[in-house]
């Protein structure tokens, strides 16, 4: 706490740094190590803060400064010669270099002086709820005490103080619904576990995150990562078990290193072991890696992997709450569930109900990606509208909307007149979409649905562990009959026959993954089975993504000659003398973009390589 | 790879069927991948069989059973990654080096793999080299960069 708080109101600057997966790619760490040399050179105190992802991830490497008794202010994109400038500026200079700044985290009178934007009112936070996102980008996520000083472990406290059915009994109230995608009642599956006998119990944090274009777990565990375990005691204290495991896959590197620290200082604090907090409750928390299977998400999938087996789901029931790991009862939450517990306990129930809306209550983080213009890791209050999230938060797609995906290869695909749709589990779900683990990926005009469609098949198909028929033998054949749908090779009989099959594999599968893989075929089909036809019958793709049906070619009239072009193609596919236009063999052209990329971007070419696809008769 | 670098890693398990796959995590770390030796070692310590443990190891897209070249060159194959056009840096990469992705070159000097989500979408395209992360990735940039691959 002293630490916090000499921090906070220290006479030190201090300077934040997001490192999380996101800032590191960007290049936080290059960043970082500048500005350590910069402070060494000029002999300046200050204290460096590596912090976690706050959010808007498409201005990362961010980096802020807090001198006392000034607002933090924030600095976006900074290259390692900007933060060199941006720190010699303010400390030798006495100049903030406004210039490079995008936000400010001081008062409203603060907005005025500073002509900066405060961070929160920017418009990609604006309309956010941060619950479980509260210390993130806030606190060290390797220093517990920075957790402790921001409320942390205040929950585990008052629930060892009312005993474990009062827990559960406040999170029945309030209403809290699995943040892994289905949405069951998190409190119902407790209470089961808690009444099945037995004397061993387990929980289990599911951060098997396998959709492709989802982080925002691993984002929450990189950036505060406390409040996930502290999650994890309460689940285990409420349920009556004394193991806590993390099921995190393997290549997230840096927040498994971020849990195992989190653990040690915990054992340290007493918070975990023979006596949690000197209340007689034992607990301890191991980390288990997985090998990386999109499967492994099912409960079942995940115990059988967990025991050292292939991850293959079984037929339910007995629900793993009854018989699950080692055959004992097993509790498994989605890590966004277990880090919105502390929230809950630490200020009751009723105050978690004003967030979101009747049946849906509190709030969802989504990583936000795609076609957007400020895409990242954001939280809003269920029941807010796709509009909002995609438009307002997001800033809308460059060109066109076309659709946004939810839910991964396990969700559906939902066209503009859906847009005014409030994000619920009941509402996504009539959509033909579901909430899923909060993927939200937007497309624009330049997607193609087929493509996209064969892209989520050919991944679950992949990922099917092969159990059942219907998965394994049906996905493959929904591949099939997309590939030749995207290389012109299909008839519209293939249309209804993709649709049959999806509906089969639909309702025949064992486990959530087969029952969801057509998701994405059916929801496109439905909203968007003008696309099919046109690439079924005419072997024509809009949005010109389809590689077989697309050709390239060089405008005569805009050609300047450059021989860019030509230097680039890989297959010496494209001729002619410099000064002269240009033209492209397609018996050789493979189709690499390079060309098209050159003309359009470099300052010398003439923006004469286009690639289109024609409209012709399918026979 | 031999039998005391197997006795090491063994060391710090228990012999649990349960910790399998953290036992073929830090042997494919140690060693760079699942070799026939290092299964039988395991199959001895955990006492399973091979079987077993092949059946496991190729269950899950991590391990992988052949040596891996020296640079490892991963493309994203995650959905923003793909929207934004991924699949055609993947493609670069394959032509450049002459492989098919999920295989070393001959010389084993790079490795090539598609992998299915980097958690940098906000960045995507990207493609991570070693373990350095390239983000917003054009083909013709990526091409560049391949021309300097020696230097990785």
């Amino acid at each position: 706490m002293r630490e916090w708080t000499a921090l906070q109101s220290g006479t030190l600057p201090v300077i934040y740094i997001g490192t999380a997966t996101c800032g590191i790619a960007a290049g936080a760490l290059e960043v970082s190590e500048s500005i350590r040399k910069t402070l060494e050179k000029h002999r300046i105190e200050a204290h460096i803060v590596h912090v976690g992802c706050i959010g808007p991830c498409y201005l990362e490497p961010l980096v802020d400064i807090a001198l006392p008794g000034s607002p933090r202010i924030s600095y976006a994109n900074v290259t390692q010669e900007q933060a060199v400038r941006i720190i010699e500026n303010t400390f030798l200079r006495d100049d903030a270099s406004l210039e490079f700044a995008v936000a400010h985290f001081g008062s409203n009178g603060d907005t005025a002086t500073l002509a900066l934007p405060r961070f929160f009112e920017l418009p990609m936070l604006k309309s956010q709820v941060r619950l479980v996102l509260r210390n993130c980008g806030f606190i060290d996520p390797e220093n517990i005490d920075h957790y402790i000083a921001n409320g942390g472990y205040t929950a585990i406290a008052r629930a060892l103080e009312i005993g474990p059915q009062s827990v559960i009994d406040e999170v029945r109230d309030a209403g809290i619904r699995g943040r892994g995608g289905a949405g069951f009642p998190t409190s119902r599956k407790w209470q089961l576990c808690r009444e099945a006998p037995g004397v061993e119990k387990y929980i289990i944090c599911n951060c098997s995150e396998g959709d492709p274009g989802a982080f925002m777990n691993r984002s929450l565990i990189e950036s505060d990562p406390h409040c996930v375990l502290e999650g994890l005691l309460i689940a285990g204290y409420a349920i009556g078990a004394t193991h806590g495991y993390v099921y995190i896959n393997a290549d997230y590197k840096l927040a498994i290193a971020r849990l195992k620290t989190g653990i040690a200082q915990m054992t340290d604090y007493g918070l975990l072991g023979d006596d949690v907090l000197a209340s007689g409750f034992r607990f301890d928390i191991t980390i288990k890696e997985g090998g990386g299977a999109f499967v492994c998400g099912e409960e079942t999938a995940l115990i059988a992997s967990m025991e050292g087996r292939r991850g293959m789901p079984r037929s339910r029931p007995p629900f793993p709450a009854i018989s699950g790991l080692q055959q004992k009862p097993t509790i498994i939450n989605n890590v966004e569930t277990l880090g919105t517990l502390p929230n809950i306990l630490r200020n009751g129930s009723a105050w978690y109900k004003q967030f979101g809306v009747q049946g849906n209550y509190g709030t969802k983080t989504f990583s936000l990606t795609g076609k957007v213009r400020r895409p990242g890791l954001i939280e809003v209050p269920l029941g807010m509208k796709l509009r909002e999230i995609i438009y307002g938060i997001g800033g809308g797609p460059w060109k066109a909307f076309k659709a946004v995906q939810t839910g991964g290869p396990s969700g559906g695909c939902l066209s503009e007149e859906y847009l005014d749709i409030p994000v619920e589990y009941e509402a996504m779900a009539n959509a033909g979409s579901i909430m899923g683990s909060g993927g939200m990926i937007v497309l624009d005009e330049d997607t193609c649905v087929v493509d996209l469609a064969l892209y989520f098949l050919r991944f679950t198909q992949a990922e099917s562990c092969g159990k059942c028929a219907p998965c394994r033998v049906g996905t493959w054949h929904m591949v099939t009959l997309l590939e030749n749908m995207s290389k012109g090779q299909s008839s519209a009989e293939d249309i209804s026959r993709l649709q049959v099959l999806g509906e089969t594999v639909k309702r025949a599968s064992l486990c959530g993954l087969g029952q969801t893989a057509p998701n994405p075929t059916l929801t496109t089909l439905r909203h968007f089975r003008n696309e099919y036809l046109q690439h079924a019958k005419e072997a024509y793709c809009s949005a010109a993504i389809c590689k077989e049906l697309v050709t390239y070619d060089i405008d005569h009239q805009l050609c300047n000659g450059c021989q860019l072009c030509k230097n680039v193609c890989p297959t010496n596919a494209i001729s002619g003398v410099r000064a002269e236009a240009h033209t492209i063999d397609l018996d050789r052209c493979i189709k690499c973009r390079a060309c098209f990329e050159i003309c359009r971007y470099h300052p010398l070419a003439g923006n004469a390589v286009l690639y289109e696809s024609k409209r012709r008769t399918v026979s | 790879m031999n039998e005391s670098l197997h006795q090491s890693v063994f060391s710090q398990f228990k012999g649990e069927q349960g910790e399998l796959i953290s036992i073929l995590l830090r042997v494919q770390e140690h060693v760079g991948y699942i070799s026939q030796e290092s299964v039988k070692s395991i199959s001895q310590f955990l006492k399973i069989s091979e079987n077993q443990i092949y059946g496991v190891a190729s269950f899950f897209s991590k391990f992988r059973f052949d040596e891996p070249g020296k640079t490892a060159i991963k493309v994203c194959m995650g959905t923003a990654c793909h929207v934004h056009g991924g699949s055609l840096l993947a493609d670069t990469v394959g032509w450049d080096l002459g492989i098919h992705y999920g295989q070393a070159t001959p010389d084993k000097r790079f490795d090539f793999q598609r992998v299915n989500c980097l958690g940098s979408c906000t960045l995507a395209p990207v493609i991570q080299i070693n373990d350095k992360i390239l983000g917003r990735v054009l083909v013709t940039e990526l091409k560049e960069t391949m021309k300097h691959r020696e230097d990785f």
